[in-house]
């Protein structure tokens, strides 16, 4: 028997709270209902004590719903969050899915609707029981593939790792087919396996996929083993193993030059956290890398103070060069440009190298 | 009925939202706001923050060796483009919708 659902229930209405809360606890999953009036007040409840999920409203004063996202995204991760509102605006809708929200329902209206959103919910709150890896780390692929293989699922596990994604198909506990990208099959499979950081998302099965791979998941667990360690073995001290299927490649330089075959690029460098940097033909490095750090960390501030969501890549035109700059964790990788591209070839090329970085 | 009234009968009280702005507002080298197409309701604090935060990043890429004359940053729900305009700026912003690229 699963404990109860917490579910926390977060409007400036007290009204409208009190009749939310009697809806919601007629669901079949029986949640725990908890109300508060205030952001300021949901979020000293949601650090005192654990909950599944926040339906929050977005129109309050003070506080609004946006700003309560932002800082619960960040804070507690793995929580479930929906926004219910009468702010009926494509726009807000954009920003609240930009933060990471699961959900966004208008408030009901009828009762069809008032049915809709207490399924939307149950589902929601459902999903939460049948697992998904939302904010999991101390979980790598192979545990959660052999949980899933013991466990005679069938379901899709999506896997996302940067601007990469991939998934694999399990059915009765095999795994039958997995593709990424381009790759299908093992090598996919294979490919999926390489990633060392990433999420993971339990889809619903889909008993129509094909099945392309016969080897047993033990097998292929192996195998992948196998390539990964002699990938590893090639690489000098110090640097991060490349995916199996680019091993003999990247073996040869470092993995910087490697991002740097792309046409029209002139300099790369990656910024870590403490400011340390690796780079690739820039002129100036020292500068640059506290350049691009002090940049980037003011833009994913300004957006955070915007609400406009994620920065996904910064671009600067110039008369000597072009750069572009994405981040991945606490990393930004910068790249510089020949002045004589296009816009959109500089805006095309980083993103085939931010997904070769990303991978 | 008077149940399903209750469930919207807010949306339009206290409405502290701030949507996001289309538009362009234009600085010069002191940062002094001298044109906007901003509306109202976007506050004068924000349109600032992004102006000061744009000319000075103009002002650090030349520092550090690469001069730019224009910049792109690309937030999930908004578009912001800054063009260099002797020492000063114009911004241009643009919210996204859903599936936009």
């Amino acid at each position: 028997m699963s404990a109860r659902h917490k579910v926390l229930l977060l409007d400036d209405d007290q009204d409208l709270l009190e009749l939310y809360r009697e809806m919601l606890a007629r669901l079949p999953s029986q949640p725990e209902i908890h109300t508060a009036t205030s952001g300021a007040r949901a979020i000293s409840l949601l650090e005192s004590e654990p909950f599944s999920l926040l339906i929050s409203d977005l129109n309050m004063p003070k506080m609004d719903g946006l700003q309560v996202l932002t800082i619960v995204r960040r804070k507690f991760p793995q929580l479930r969050t929906a926004v219910m509102t009468s702010v009926v605006d494509a726009q807000f809708r954009t920003r609240a899915y930009a933060m990471g929200i699961d959900l966004f329902l208008e408030k009901p209206n009828t009762s069809q609707e008032i049915t809709f959103f207490l399924d939307c919910i149950e589902s929601l709150l459902g999903r939460e029981l049948d697992g998904g890896f939302r904010g999991v780390q101390s979980k790598s692929l192979v545990d959660i593939i052999q949980l899933e293989c013991l466990s005679q699922s069938s379901s899709v596990l999506k896997v996302t790792n940067g601007a990469l994604s991939g998934k694999i198909w399990f059915n009765n506990g095999d795994v039958i087919d997995a593709e990424s990208q381009d790759l299908g099959g093992e090598a996919a499979f294979r490919k999926i396996l390489s990633w060392k950081t990433g999420n993971f998302e339990i889809l619903p099965a889909d008993p129509e996929r094909p099945r392309t791979i016969f080897n047993s998941y033990q097998g292929l667990l192996l195998e992948s083993a196998q390539a990964l360690d002699e990938a590893q073995a090639q690489v000098p001290e110090g640097e991060s193993a490349p995916s199996p299927e680019a091993a003999p490649v990247l073996a040869a330089e470092s993995p910087l030059a490697a991002l740097a075959r792309f046409n029209g690029v002139e300099f790369v460098m990656t910024v870590r956290a403490g400011g340390k940097f690796d780079s690739w033909s820039a002129e100036n490095p020292e500068q640059i890398s506290q350049w691009v750090r002090q940049t980037m960390q003011r833009f994913r501030a300004l957006g955070d103070g915007l609400q406009a969501g994620q920065l996904s890549q910064l671009e600067g035109l110039g008369p000597q060069c072009h750069v572009a700059l994405v981040s991945k964790a606490d990393n930004d990788l910068c790249v510089g440009f020949h002045r004589s591209l296009s816009q959109d070839l500089v805006r095309e090329t980083m993103s085939k190298i931010a997904t070769k970085w990303a991978s | 009925m008077g149940f399903l009234n209750l469930l919207t009968k807010r949306g339009q009280t206290g409405a502290t939202l701030v949507r996001l702005p289309t538009g362009s507002f234009t600085l010069d080298p002191s940062g002094r706001i001298v044109a906007s197409t901003l509306p109202r309701s976007f506050p004068v604090g924000k349109v600032r923050q992004i102006g000061d935060l744009v000319l000075s990043t103009f002002q650090a890429a030349r520092e550090a060796g690469i001069p730019l004359t224009e910049l792109i940053a690309d937030y999930a729900a908004l578009k912001l483009t800054a063009r260099e305009l002797r020492g000063g700026a114009i911004i241009f912003l643009a919210p996204r919708s859903l599936g936009q690229k």
